[in-house]
């Protein structure tokens, strides 16, 4: 009896077996369809590119630092559009999350609006944003803080918002029985809790708003992406070396200064 | 029983029942006077509806049918009116639901929040606010931690912050609900005393729901027995008999916990 129900059980887990292989093999199959349509298998491509690579990388050898006063003022700008992107995200994603979180929503309805303008708004790459923004208010900074501040309260509204939703609902009924209205319950109950947590998506969202100023002074919205650019078009690229350098010092910097910023909300 | 009946009545329910959304009825049409400075018990197993009961005296459950009736506002309608009511009504909770990362002064503090517009409590508090919290902690015994952060506090502790907080609004009745159910048996007693003596000394109304049959006996003025969404017993401690407490965990099927508690405290 015993042992047709162990039979029974090593057939079922055979079969497990058998779907798991399946299902492992399809999706290797994608992979390997994903580089192919790619061009990844071309090896005559490689053949080629791997000399041109290599002489690009003797060019940028040396790096060229000599002009390395003229990156102060644009590496400033960058620094500058990081943080001015940030405080705007800020005030515009904290009262959008207020309405997309479930728990403080206005209206269940309203909730579902304000969930699709954030993910339309994080949808719209910043580049694009850049680009048309230098095109309504001209070349520098200022179009690329609007670029950056407007794709990241997609972004941070949403973290906003799922934060919020997190927080204990049980100090809320407690100020809801204390008879607080609507605004002092999130004003004193919900926002206290989640604070931190805030805090720790704005300072991460500050450290990527400086890797992402660089690029968009590629589309002429100001900063040191701008000299980057400019350097790569008169093929000069042992300077082009020095301002990746440059930058890549500069984002250690930045990281490592808002990840101990972040520790110290722990 | 005729010491009560003498009393004023504090708070009134009428014809009162709960249906929650998703069909299940946890009230049974209820109608109670509450007397003016007495110390009520609803004592029932989990689940009875203790806990709906006791929600739906400040309107944190609404009420499908029937009426909340205070002395000083007649029926509670609208929100204004129940905003009003939940002023002067502390409710201490089971989980205490303190702010954890927050000092217990500042949990204290959010007692105040009915007293005051959406603006006002924007700016910060003024200096008579703060006394009237530190006051609230101080007759906890709790003055010296509060600063500490809530959750730093032990379980007893942070109970003793919940009932400040309740203080700190000056109210004039409490609900307990089950505050000393996550609590170990000496700590419970204790809460449970401290509760007592202030609502004693202040001449506040208490509702407090319990599940533990002695500390009714030990504390209640008057116990309302409830069992499946119905009260099953209502009067003075002594006529607690063996026959009531059978009617009060008969009804749903009681834990194993309640049956030896019953065991325990039945002579």
């Amino acid at each position: 009896m015993s042992g047709t129900m162990q039979q029974g059980i090593l057939a079922a887990e055979r079969a497990d077996g058998r779907r798991q292989a399946l299902l492992v093999a399809g999706v290797l199959a994608i992979c390997v369809a994903a580089l192919a349509i790619t061009g990844f298998f071309d090896a005559q491509r490689f053949a080629e590119g791997i000399p041109a690579l290599a002489q690009l990388g003797s060019e940028m050898f040396p790096p060229d630092f000599s002009r390395w006063q003229f990156w102060m003022r644009p590496l400033l700008d960058t620094l500058a559009m990081s943080i001015a992107g940030t405080i705007l995200a800020v005030i515009l994603s904290l009262p959008l999350a207020l309405l997309a979180a479930p728990n403080t929503t206005l209206h269940p309805a309203l909730g579902h609006v304000t969930r699709l303008v954030l993910s339309f708004l994080r949808s719209v790459p910043e580049l694009i944003l850049g680009i048309i923004f230098v095109a309504a208010v001209g070349f520098g900074a200022l179009p690329g803080v609007l670029a950056l501040a407007l794709h990241s309260v997609g972004m941070v509204g949403k973290f906003y918002a799922e934060a919020i939703e997190h927080a204990d609902p049980r100090p809320v009924e407690a100020a809801r029985a204390a008879g607080a209205t609507r605004v002092q319950v999130i004003t004193k109950a919900v926002l206290p809790q989640v604070l931190p947590q805030l805090a720790d998506i704005t300072i991460y969202r500050w450290e990527y708003h400086f890797r992402a100023s660089t690029v968009l002074g590629i589309v002429g919205a100001g900063g040191i992406g701008f000299e980057l650019i400019a350097a790569l078009r008169l093929i000069a690229y042992d300077q082009v070396a020095a301002i990746l350098i440059t930058i890549l010092a500069c984002v250690v910097v930045v990281d490592s200064l808002g990840a101990a910023l972040r520790r110290r909300l722990k | 029983m005729n010491d009560q009946r003498d009393r004023a009545v504090a708070l009134r329910l009428i014809a009162a029942g709960v249906v929650y959304p998703n069909g299940t009825r946890a009230l049974h049409s209820t109608s109670l006077d509450f007397a003016e400075g007495a110390f009520t018990v609803l004592l029932g197993p989990s689940g009875a509806g203790k806990s709906t009961l006791l929600r739906s005296l400040n309107g944190l459950v609404p009420l499908s049918e029937g009426h909340v009736e205070t002395s000083r506002l007649g029926v509670v309608r609208g929100t204004r009116g129940w905003r009003e009511h939940r002023r002067s009504t502390g409710m201490v909770f089971q989980q205490h639901q303190l702010i954890g990362r927050l000092t217990a002064f500042a949990n204290v503090l959010t007692g105040r929040l009915g007293h005051h517009s959406t603006l006002r409590s924007l700016l910060p508090l003024s200096p008579a606010e703060k006394h009237l919290a530190l006051d609230a902690l101080e007759r906890v015994g709790l003055l010296e931690f509060a600063l500490r952060r809530a959750d730093q506090l032990s379980g007893g502790q942070q109970q003793r912050v919940g009932i400040a907080r309740a203080l700190a609004q000056a109210p004039n009745l409490i609900l307990a609900d089950e505050p000393v159910a996550s609590l170990d048996p000496a700590t419970s007693e204790r809460v449970l005393a401290l509760l007592h003596d202030i609502c004693r000394q202040d001449g506040l109304s208490a509702i407090v729901s319990l599940h533990q049959v002695d500390l009714a006996r030990q504390f209640a003025d008057r116990i309302i027995g409830i069992g499946g969404g119905r009260v099953v017993f209502d009067g003075p401690p002594k006529d607690l008999d063996e026959a009531a407490i059978r009617r009060i965990y008969g009804g749903t099927a009681p834990t194993p916990v309640h049956a030896t508690r019953i065991l325990e405290t039945t002579p």
